[in-house]
């Protein structure tokens, strides 16, 4: 029994691993395709990344002189266990999450933190001026998007405990109950269609991708806090990026759209995994497509202090917003109830 | 307890920096974010053209000077020509300054778009990269067709120019202007109305009417804080007296001067404008005639080979002011010649702009003078394998002991 569930794990955790890399970067390639396309470009084959990948394992892995090596090289590491851990906790494509705690949301947005802090400090131990600078960028933007992520957050969980659930953290609990089956009126339908702009517009910045790219803007700091890594911690961060990108789209999809087909079309149990999984990815697609592709052809980078701007002043009264909508959407049901 | 001491930190940028399309060295002084200080070091790639063009004769200097610069192709050559001809007072055909007009309009246009694009990219704005590369593909086109080559034109010819313009070829031109003109709308939208354009341009890289004047910048850097100067109005060339010109400055568009990044956009592509109505003109106004006033060069080199004197050639690159100084002292080779690149005059103006401004902004407002340093780059000093700097006490020492041997 003992053995059965450990083995579950590991295979569970490789597979879910290996699902998280492929696709990021599968994902990669194709948000480079669609992009080139969009600015009249051909573009690069859309395995590019997974040969990128592979090519930076095979370079040198230079370490600078004034960098502190066992943080320098051990970091991108840490950041990608975290990265791939989150997945663990989302449920993929109608399967039940592997772990599962009481408080699902909260360790997520924690370990969410964890890649971003990676990069802040393989960044400031790499000991160039460039990646200090955007080490000290990347803290500004963490410290922009969490607010407005956390008010989301707060409003679902808030809205499930209303109705009585008690595990309304969990995940699974969410994914069973998709929040336009909860809302009751025109209010509750509007403060989660901000509520879902929000969580949009926070992924980019969480994925550092133009418009919210500034900790490693190229043409100003030269790739900032990745400037110094070079081969194999490279790739790490690359494949950071990919998961990463993976795991924002299955929280959009997992907390906006937990639909599945197969219950919709009644198919038997391998057809129904079979659609669910390729459902799942295509929603992911869709998500990626709007909150990254899109995003990043159609604007210009933003500086620092408009990126602090963004989060904190709009973004975060658009979500307090939506937060009082979907609070006023049950109270008024309250009333009249009572009535 | 310690005490906590805010300092600022060194960021260097350059020689080579992907914000910098060539060599050039900033030494910042950062608190934060804020540029405290800035310190410009110049000098990484001189390639020592001028002394070069003192084993050649004046036609196979024009395409030394050709091959100063990649986009200022046509301007260079055409100020040498100008500065040769004063001195040997060589009488250029009517037809050929117009053709001299169309050429100049058509590298102007180029250098802008291109500008615009690379203004873009250093904003994170790659789409609209790709968009105005796309617009100037067409005018690189257009400049096939008439010369022969998309970028170094090798049209320049002492005298006039090397190819003409014949009716035939109208419609062609009339074609990409056509085309110009409904992508400058486009332009026009996406870079003076976009709200991140707006936001990364506007009241950034600042540069006062005094600054200017005091540091004497020129072309669209100057012309965008309000200083009225364009060489094309000033010191009528070519055909420009003919043609309706008048300086570009933003408030034509906007009604007031910032002298920011935005406004240099502005002046861009008003420039822009104004060249396709100035190709349009000399379209229609065109009279016909000799393209060069003496087509044999065996004949012109032997009248060359006779001349003693200087001249000066200015011109109004797109960049701003171009300015030669030749010597010839009746010799096949050119005794001097001295190169003065727009981007000379564009570099100081550079650290009032820098001040006070963020990391963030270092690109864009490098950029927006649209510098070109290998242009630029005319001397360096070297001794014992070690580059130096002469600072202003010994270059006024060095001179009084040079006027005091040519006393003797």
């Amino acid at each position: 029994m003992l053995s059965e569930l450990i083995l579950r794990i590991i295979l569970g955790t490789l597979s879910v691993a290996a699902f998280g890399v492929f696709f990021g970067l599968l994902y990669k390639g194709i948000d480079r395709k669609l992009s080139a396309h969009m600015q009249g470009r051909i573009g690069p084959p859309i395995r590019q990344p997974f040969r990128d990948v592979a090519k930076l394992f095979e370079k040198e892995n230079i370490i600078p002189d004034h960098a502190i090596p066992w943080v320098f090289n051990f970091i991108p590491l840490v950041g990608l266990v975290a990265t791939i851990s989150i997945l663990l906790y989302l449920p993929l494509g109608g399967f039940p999450p592997l772990f599962s705690s009481g408080a699902d949301l909260i360790v997520v947005l924690y370990l969410l933190i964890i890649p971003s802090l990676a990069l802040v400090i393989g960044g400031f131990s790499s000991g160039s001026p460039y990646a200090i600078v955007g080490a000290q960028r990347e803290m500004a933007t963490m410290i922009a998007y969490e607010f407005p992520l956390a008010i989301l957050i707060i409003t679902i969980a808030w809205n499930l405990l209303q109705k009585g659930v008690t595990s309304a953290f969990s995940f699974s609990t969410i994914a069973s109950m998709p929040v336009w089956n909860q809302v009751t009126g025109p209010l509750g339908f509007i403060g989660f269609a901000i509520l879902l702009v929000v969580l949009m517009l926070v992924t980019p910045a969480e994925l550092s991708k133009i418009p919210f790219d500034s900790p490693e803007a190229e043409t100003e700091i030269a790739g900032g806090l990745l400037v110094e890594y070079s081969g194999r911690n490279l790739a790490m961060f690359y494949l950071i990026d990919g998961v990463k990108t993976v795991v924002m789209a299955s929280i959009v999809v997992t907390l906006f759209f937990p639909y599945n087909l197969s219950a919709f079309l009644g198919l038997g149990s391998y057809e129904a995994m079979i659609i669910d999984i390729v459902f799942y990815l295509f929603k992911i697609f869709l998500v990626i497509l709007f909150s990254v592709t899109l995003i990043r052809v159609a604007i210009a980078r933003l500086k620092i202090d408009q990126i602090v701007y963004t989060y904190w002043i709009p973004l975060t009264l658009a979500s307090l917003i939506g937060l009082i909508l979907v609070m006023w959407d049950g109270v008024i049901m309250n009333i009249f109830s009572f009535t | 307890m310690s005490q906590t001491i805010k300092t600022t930190f060194q960021l260097p940028i350059g020689p080579i920096h992907p914000a910098l399309k060539e060599p050039v060295a900033f030494e910042f002084e950062i608190d934060g974010e804020q540029i405290i200080d800035v310190n410009v070091t110049l000098g990484h790639v001189h390639r020592a053209i001028e002394w070069a063009a003192r084993k050649r004769n004046p036609i196979q200097v024009l395409y030394l000077a050709e091959r100063i610069c990649g986009i200022c192709s046509y301007c260079h050559p055409m100020a040498f020509a100008l500065a040769v001809e004063r001195i040997a007072d060589v009488e250029v055909p009517e037809h050929a300054q117009f053709l001299r007009v169309i050429h100049a309009e058509i590298e102007r246009m180029c250098s802008h778009i291109l500008w615009a694009g690379v203004a873009a990219h250093e904003i994170g704005f790659d789409s609209v990269l790709f968009l105005t590369w796309e617009i100037r593909e067409k005018l690189l086109d257009l400049t096939e067709y008439l010369v022969g080559n998309r970028v170094t034109k090798a049209i320049t010819m002492i005298g006039g120019v090397r190819r003409d313009i014949t009716p035939e070829m109208y419609p062609k031109i009339k074609e990409t202007l056509q085309y110009l003109k409904d992508s400058f709308e486009k332009l026009r939208r996406v870079y003076l109305e976009d709200k991140t354009f707006k936001m990364r341009t506007k009241g950034c890289g600042i540069l006062t009417k005094e600054e200017a004047l005091k540091l004497v910048a020129a072309g669209p850097t100057t012309r965008a804080s309000g200083v009225k100067k364009d060489v094309r109005v000033d010191q009528s060339y070519f055909a420009y007296c003919d043609l309706d010109i008048d300086y570009m400055t933003p408030d034509i568009l906007t009604g007031e001067v910032n002298g920011d990044v935005y406004d240099r956009i502005i002046v861009r592509l008003l420039e822009v404008k104004q060249s396709i109505s100035l190709i349009e003109q000399c379209l229609e106004q065109m009279p016909p005639g000799p393209i060069v006033s003496e087509p044999k060069i065996a004949k012109l080199l032997a009248k060359l080979k006779k001349v003693d004197g200087e001249g000066i050639g200015r011109m109004e690159a797109p960049r701003g002011e171009v300015f030669h100084y030749v010597k010839l002292n009746a010799n096949e080779y050119i005794y001097a010649w001295k190169v003065r690149a727009p981007t000379y005059n564009n570099i100081m103006p550079w650290i009032p702009m820098l001040k006070n401004q963020q990391i963030a902004d270092i690109p864009i407002v490098a950029a927006s003078t649209d510098p070109c340093m290998s242009c630029t780059n005319r001397i360096i000093m070297i001794e014992d394998k070690k580059t130096f700097i002469l600072g202003k006490e010994e270059l006024h020492q060095r001179s009084i002991q040079k006027t005091r041997r040519l006393h003797l």
